[in-house]
């Protein structure tokens, strides 16, 4: 078999999972499930000092070092376009002139529903300052095209809301975003458990990111790899491709002939 | 004596001081952090020439867990 790989933003990726590093118990279970997840791609916050806090306590990049994973800066908690690029500057400067950012600006507090017309807006600024965004955003196949033709590297239309466990709810949506987009698609949010992985990537995304569905599982680390499997079983089920459904009629798997006859 | 407000708490110094100087004093050396002092970021290699005044409001972040 060919190795499958895809590319973001000129760089090439084997893993089609990418997950966030948040709501995990410690940093020990958070390094354990991204390891088991074999993430290469990891999202981040960006988040006010804790000043006068004990500066030996360990930080999160001493447990997943820059230098093994491409970090993911997000602008999770953003709710205006201002707030967001001000996040991404301050991210591309903590991390070394880094430029792979994940753009979301929420709507709402309730439902986690992106803003998408603070987005669009916060995407056209940030393009032209040179970062690669990929952007979370709702799975409107128009605003994502918009969101492609400003020059988005990525396009992650929502599953369901952030966190929600809801799954896959308009898989009719996300495949009419899947076919007309020329960049990577990836289904971010919503995700609840495994099938809902594999259904998405037979859906034929190019990968998924998850948080939730992993720190939020009793067994984070098993879940991380039940993860994995999906999106590899839900992309070799793509790649394959499916038979055809057929209603109302049966179609024997065993030959129909040479059959016994029978004594009488 | 000037006042800084970072991460908006009001702090108070003997004298101005650098964008370094008052990283020290945090003990955030050593650290990955970025600044920004009046909306604007300072850029690491700025940190030592660039001299904190009377009022200026700082952020100063990192990066945590999040998804």
């Amino acid at each position: 078999m060919t190795t499958d790989t895809f590319q973001i933003a000129g760089k090439t990726y084997s893993s089609r999972l990418l997950v966030g590093t948040g709501k995990y118990k410690d940093f020990d279970e958070t390094r354990r499930a991204i390891d088991e997840s074999d993430a290469e791609i990891i999202t981040v916050a960006i988040r006010r000092v804790n000043i006068g806090q004990d500066a030996s306590q360990p930080s999160l990049l001493d447990y997943l070092p820059p230098s093994e994973f491409t970090y993911l800066p997000n602008t999770a908690g953003c709710y205006t376009a201002e707030d967001a690029i001000r996040t991404l500057r301050l991210a591309r400067e903590l991390l070394d002139d880094h430029t792979l950012v994940k753009l979301e600006v929420l709507g709402d507090p309730q439902t986690l529903y992106p803003n998408v017309r603070e987005t669009l807006k916060a995407a056209e600024v940030l393009v032209k300052e040179g970062f690669d965004v990929m952007v979370y955003t709702s799975d409107d196949p128009i605003i994502a095209r918009e969101l492609e033709q400003i020059g988005c590297c990525a396009i992650m239309p929502l599953a369901s809301l952030i966190g929600s466990g809801m799954g896959i709810l308009n898989p009719w949506n996300l495949r009419l975003i899947i076919e007309q987009s020329k960049v990577p698609v990836l289904v971010d949010a919503g995700v609840g458990t495994a099938s809902d992985a594999a259904i998405a990537m037979e859906l034929g995304c190019d990968g998924i990111l998850m948080n939730t569905a992993i720190a939020g599982a009793r067994d984070p680390i098993r879940m991380a790899r039940a993860m994995k499997l999906a999106v590899e079983a839900g992309r070799d089920a793509f790649l394959a491709g499916r038979v055809p459904k057929k209603l109302y009629s049966g179609d024997p798997s065993s030959p129909i002939t040479g059959l016994i006859s029978g004594t009488k | 004596m000037i006042q800084l407000f970072i991460n908006g708490e009001r702090r108070e110094f003997p004298a101005a001081l650098s964008v370094a100087t008052l990283a020290e004093q945090l003990e955030l050396i050593g650290k990955r952090f970025a600044v920004e002092v009046n909306g604007e970021i300072v850029p690491k290699r700025q940190h030592a020439e660039t001299t904190l005044n009377d009022g200026d409001r700082l952020e100063l972040v990192v990066a945590v867990g999040g998804g």
